[in-house]
């Protein structure tokens, strides 16, 4: 396959990545190809290195070597707020909100970069009607409507997960990159989780790291394994399930939808 | 749906402008008059630095840089309007005031604000230490320690203003002041201002909704500075002298004071600190040469007790106001309003005696002293049980509050 069609398909497509930290090796050389509208999950024992792929994607640390396209164009090494510009969005492990704002405030943030208002000080910003629909819309999306007015830092654990994953997606990304959307959440919360993400990812592309095998299963199309810093597997679920490789690192233990 | 100017905002702002109108006719005296104007002079200031603390979250320990460096430019650009060399009525120099606290914050600000925090912090106290000494360095623009002198008549008069009595002087800084608070108020209702408050909150996280953070606080920050330029002209505009104190460490911290005491969370406390904090510096020197720790008491009281400044404190009482339940608490409040005052005066009076140095014992100083201890001790007993008994009277009416909201 041409590289030129690879990169049109691609999402996004990650060239032998390698991250060291002083003589830490944290990631080894991943690659790892993500396809357009699909939805894709991230999977590995603690400590693979797997929120550090994230954080070298979404450009919070800058690659040790190798290089990095967001739906073919080049993002190694660009600064996290031109790679969120060009169509990336990420949500956080730890929640990672703007606490002493409102919930609606939180959303409208959200967008007022892609509706193109940057740092004006010039307009009301009560009066964009534009941005404040489009927060609407998100905040009806995420359920968090009867919390609207509320500071974003009184809300509950899972309605604050929720309100990440709204502003994730408020600005209409079409990458959207999750990080352990379900942690910390009782057996219900993730069911409304699973059920918000699968509804907010429509026809977006979606990588996501998890370590709840149940939610994986239920939303990925695709799964990469990621251990020590290396992919040592990428395929359907039903092939990363039947793979001895993965088997393997994770120690014997059985992969199947219903472990936690 | 909220809008910048509804009605009652109207009404509000209409009565702030009704007010600084008629001030002058109720204190018509000299030392009032320079008193207000001062007044006006502190509230841009204080209001300009909330900008940065209050808004984004930097704690500037170098701000009266760009109030001092507008004000000697003014001092400069009058001289110049006296020589002849340009014309600019002296209504209009607070704009050389804030374009010049604007350029000195866009490029001392391109350094400053790479880093929030403490590193900010530090650097800000760098910048102002840096700008101080180059003051007594530079004698030619600054004007060495006798600082640069002018002459507001210096235009003549325009329109019939003339700038000699002093009550023009504090039309012009009230018509200045009213202009910078709406401009200020106005600009915490904008895209800016909003993104100014998420980077306060999380810098980190406004990268990844498409922001730059750095360029948030660089731009609120060069805001801030042209407010602050204003002030700086029209304190030039008042005094007809600059020296390098107006922009010397002194100035910075009290800014700080002014900030913190009137309180960082409403876009009024500063207002409140401003007047307050000011009212007190020229009052207390009046009455008492230990003013400056009387000072430091409030401060380190209000940090204490209520570290959301004065304007927290009151807006917590919005809620019970509206519920109608403030006299639930007005017998609690009324006993430690007393049992403080009689607190107060006993430290008043050891304070004095200690600062008069009336330590040599006679029978008479010996009985002041021991009326101030016992003033000091006694009512610091029924403090702390009204302290209780407050504190009693908020928890006893929180839950009729939850409901009634």
């Amino acid at each position: 396959m041409e590289l030129g069609d690879t990169m049109n398909r691609h999402a996004l497509s990650l060239i032998d990545v390698r991250k060291r930290f002083g003589q830490t090796k944290i990631i080894n050389g991943v690659n790892l190809e993500i396809v357009a509208g699909e939805r894709h999950a991230l999977i590995g024992p603690n400590g693979a290195g797997k929120s550090t792929l994230f954080n070298l994607i979404s450009g919070r640390f800058p690659v040790s070597s190798g290089s990095i396209a967001l739906n073919g164009s080049d993002i190694t090494n660009k600064e996290p707020q031109v790679i969120n510009r060009l169509g990336l969005s990420r949500s956080f492990q730890i929640t990672n909100i703007f606490p002493k704002l409102s919930v609606f405030e939180n959303l409208r943030c959200s967008v007022l970069w892609v509706l193109g208002y940057r740092y004006s000080f010039l307009r009301r910003i009560s009066a964009l009607r534009d941005a404040k629909e489009s927060a609407e819309r998100t905040l009806e999306m995420i359920g968090l409507k009867d919390r609207r007015e509320k500071m974003a830092g009184e809300l509950t654990y899972a309605e604050q997960r929720a309100l990440e994953i709204g502003i994730t997606i408020a600005s209409g990304a079409n990458v959207i990159l999750l990080d352990e959307p379900t942690a910390g959440m009782s057996r219900s919360e993730t069911d409304t989780a699973v059920e918000l993400i699968s509804r907010v990812t429509e026809g977006k592309t979606l990588l996501m790291v998890e370590h709840d095998m149940g939610v994986v299963f239920d939303l990925a199309d695709r799964i990469s394994v990621l251990v020590y810093g290396e992919v040592i597997a990428s395929g359907t679920p039903a092939e990363i399930r039947m793979s001895k490789k993965v088997q393997e690192a994770y120690l014997g233990t059985q992969i199947d939808g219903d472990e936690e | 749906m909220e809008r910048v100017f509804n009605k009652s905002r109207l009404i509000l702002w209409g009565s702030v402008a009704l007010v600084f109108a008629l001030l002058p006719l109720l204190f018509p005296g000299g030392f009032a008059l320079s008193m207000l104007s001062q007044l006006g002079i502190a509230i841009i200031f204080a209001l300009s630095y909330n900008m940065l603390l209050g808004q984004t979250g930097l704690l500037s320990f170098g701000h009266a840089v760009y109030f001092g460096l507008g004000a000697f430019m003014t001092a400069h650009a009058i001289n110049f309007v006296e020589e002849g060399a340009f014309g600019l009525p002296i209504s209009f120099m607070p704009l050389v005031g804030g374009l010049t606290g604007l350029v000195f914050s866009l490029f001392l600000g391109f350094v400053t604000t790479r880093r929030p925090g403490t590193p900010f912090a530090m650097i800000s106290l760098g910048i102002a230490e840096m700008v101080a000494a180059s003051a007594l360095m530079f004698t030619t623009f600054f004007g060495g320690e006798g600082g640069i002198v002018t002459d507001r008549t210096a235009g003549g008069a325009v329109w019939g203003v003339s700038y000699g009595p002093q009550v023009q002087v504090y039309y012009l800084i009230a018509v200045w002041c009213f202009i910078s608070m709406a401009l200020m108020f106005v600009i915490t209702r904008t895209p800016l201002g909003q993104i100014a408050n998420a980077v306060r909150d999380n810098p980190e996280r406004t990268q990844f909704i498409g922001y730059n953070p750095t360029r948030v606080r660089w731009i609120m920050m060069s805001l801030a500075g042209f407010f602050a330029g204003i002030g700086g002209a029209l304190t030039t505009i008042n005094y007809e002298i600059i020296t390098a104190e107006s922009l010397g460490l002194m100035a910075s911290g009290n800014v700080v004071l002014m900030a913190f005491i009137g309180g960082i969370g409403q876009f009024w406390g500063p207002i409140v600190g401003a007047v307050l904090v000011t009212f007190l510096q020229s009052a207390l020197s009046n009455f008492t040469q230990a003013w400056l720790l009387y000072f430091g008491l409030l401060f380190l009281l209000i940090i204490l007790f209520s570290p959301g400044g004065i304007s927290s404190l009151i807006a917590m009482h919005g809620p019970l106001w509206r519920a109608g339940m403030m006299k639930r608490l007005m017998p609690s409040y009324v006993s430690a309003l007393c049992s403080g005052g009689v607190t107060l005066i006993g430290i008043i009076g050891v304070i004095e005696l200690l600062y008069r140095g009336t330590l040599l014992v006679g029978v008479h100083v010996a009985f002041t002293w021991i009326v101030a201890g016992f003033l000091v001790l006694v009512g610091a007993f029924f403090l702390r049980r009204a302290i209780r008994s407050v504190a009693q009277a908020w928890e006893d009416l929180s839950p009729d509050l939850a409901k009634w909201s």
